[in-house]
């Protein structure tokens, strides 16, 4: 079947190995299937009630809502469709703090956040918001003492995400909303990297609101939702896109019923392959990192290894700049935390918030398995980057100061 | 980001990677840029002292592709120069030669602060052994 479908997907990349599954997804053959007849046949506006046209276009709508509420065990009304998690994210925190602002004005959330949560967040801040930027510990996760600490009688909601996009670190989500709960609070979590990926009920976890993009788990793109929960407590947000009131008025705009029928096949088929899926990419992740680490020395897998999605590993590897480490295996799509190619020299801030010194920033890497990932595609890829770490090392004087016995972290250099 | 032909062939088959003896009197080390920033460059010339001329140059350099493309023509260019004209090679003849974007010119200004530092190095330890010489001898 995997076969089959790479060889589908094949395109004029096909000999580079996809291996960054956490920035965008291929979209499932079965999806694409399922989307055709919305592009050559079911046009309707799913709105209008007034003849066969728009029913069929709501059949579909109404089908997939019913998928997606399945798959994270909500009822199909609490689906809000959006345009993708960055959106979702917007309208739940800035249509929390726009409706209940006379209630209190602070927001918890946390640095490693996306920054489709981040950018919200200082807005907010910038308007009169006071907002609590959590730190994490060296292995991602927050601290449920110091988020407990920051709760106060002024806050409204909290925003923690579900599992991070770089470090694939998942937090605890079932004891935030407990500590929200017993206030009154809200919770919101950005769980574009989860949904589909791991098993979620939103209400054994207490999630009050909870954004879901639909490329990031084998759907198309410019499709995500938003969960509002409805009952205990029923969760009210200012609209940010106002119009024809669609979305019980939370999100005016003639629904994308493509991209909402892809999103309902894509969760369906997450739902019924989740838990095969789950062990196979495990393994395959543990294969990965077990043949680097077998090979390598100083080499470290950032985050905390037991709270971590499937497909997620995130490796330092000392003594070797991450882009040129990345040009050593081009034919390997992957990320790297240096951010030297946007020309800020800036590294990744969600390993700086671990605490990883800028030099292992820089030399990071991470790979993002996924349901198109092979075991044979595994061993290339391990194979050939141990080459390049090893040549590289040879070239690097940081390599060679270590061996000398030199503590780099002590060497005075000259900042430029 | 695309990289160009010549830097993809020095990154595939740098030349001069290596280390000279740093106590050889006409050796000269410099070494440039920060781990935090992403670049560090090692560079060393090895000077015939008779003739001022660097017979030997070798680098080794912990950053980018265009960082190591740059290290790698930057010992090139330095045999068979003298000191005073290793002085005066100037980063903007690295960018032509390997076709650096305007974000990685940084990479060839390391570069030629790398081929500066080696070559104080060497004049300084130069100055120090003709001024140490007459108090060895005393000894």
């Amino acid at each position: 079947m995997i076969q089959e479908i790479k060889e589908e997907t094949k395109t004029a990349k096909d000999q580079v190995i996809y291996m960054d599954n956490h920035a965008t997804t291929p979209l499932d053959p079965r999806v694409l299937e399922e989307m055709i007849p919305t592009f050559n046949k079911v046009f309707g506006n799913a709105a209008s009630r007034n003849h066969a046209y728009g029913w069929e276009a709501e059949v579909l709508v109404d089908k997939a809502r019913d998928r997606i509420a399945s798959l994270i065990g909500c009822t199909p009304k609490e689906i809000v469709f959006t345009s993708g998690a960055t959106e979702s994210d917007n309208l739940a925190i800035k249509g929390v703090a726009e409706m209940y602002h006379e209630k209190g004005n602070h927001i918890i959330t946390c640095v490693t956040e996306h920054k489709a949560v981040l950018d919200p967040c200082k807005r907010l801040e910038s308007q009169g918001f006071e907002v609590t930027w959590l730190e994490v510990g060296p292995d991602g996760l927050i601290d449920l003492g110091g988020l407990e600490a920051a709760m106060k009688d002024s806050t409204i909601l909290v925003s923690l995400m579900f599992a991070n996009n770089e470090i694939g670190v998942i937090q605890p989500m079932a004891e935030i909303s407990k500590l929200c709960k017993d206030r009154g609070i809200l919770f919101h979590t950005d769980a574009a990297q989860a949904v589909g990926k791991v098993p979620i009920d939103v209400n054994e976890l207490g999630i009050d609101l909870m954004s879901i993009s639909g490329h990031k788990l084998y759907g198309p793109k410019g499709i995500g939702a938003l969960y509002v929960r409805r009952r205990k407590p029923r969760v009210r947000l200012t609209s940010q896109m106002d119009g024809g009131g669609h979305e019980r008025g939370m999100r005016s705009g003639t629904l994308n019923v493509s991209g909402i029928v892809g999103l309902g096949k894509a969760c369906e088929i997450c739902q019924q392959e989740m838990e095969d899926e789950t062990k196979r990419l495990t393994g395959l992740r543990n294969r990965l990192k077990d043949r680097i680490f077998s090979s390598l020395d100083d080499v470290y897998v950032n985050g905390n290894e037991e709270h971590r999605l499937p497909g997620s590993l995130n490796i330092s590897f000392s003594f070797v700049e991450g882009e040129s480490l990345l040009m050593g295996i081009d034919d390997v799509a992957v990320s790297s935390g240096s951010a030297c190619t946007s020309a800020s020299l800036e590294p990744s801030y969600v390993l700086r918030a671990l605490g990883v010194g800028d030099e292992l920033a820089h030399s990071s890497i991470r790979f993002g398995l996924g349901r198109f990932n092979t075991e044979e595609e595994v061993d290339h890829v391990a194979d050939k980057l141990v080459g390049v770490v090893e040549r590289l090392r040879e070239m690097s004087p940081l390599y060679e100061m270590a061996l000398e016995g030199i503590d780099i972290s002590k060497v005075e250099w000259a900042h430029h | 980001m695309a990289y160009s032909e010549k830097i993809i062939q020095h990154y595939d088959n740098p030349q001069n990677v290596g280390s000279l003896d740093k106590s050889d009197p006409n050796v000269g080390t410099g070494v440039v840029g920060a781990p935090e920033c992403g670049d560090v460059m090692k560079l060393q010339v090895k000077v015939n002292p008779e003739s001022g001329v660097i017979e030997d140059a070798k680098f080794k350099t912990f950053g980018c592709g265009s960082a190591i493309a740059s290290s790698s023509l930057a010992t090139m260019m330095l045999k068979g120069k003298t000191v005073d004209e290793a002085m005066a090679i100037k980063n903007m003849e690295l960018v032509e030669e390997l076709s650096l974007p305007p974000i990685k010119i940084h990479c060839s200004v390391l570069a030629e602060d790398a081929i500066k530092s080696a070559v104080a190095d060497y004049k300084k330890k130069n100055e120090k052994v003709t001024e140490q010489e007459p108090a060895a001898a005393a000894v």
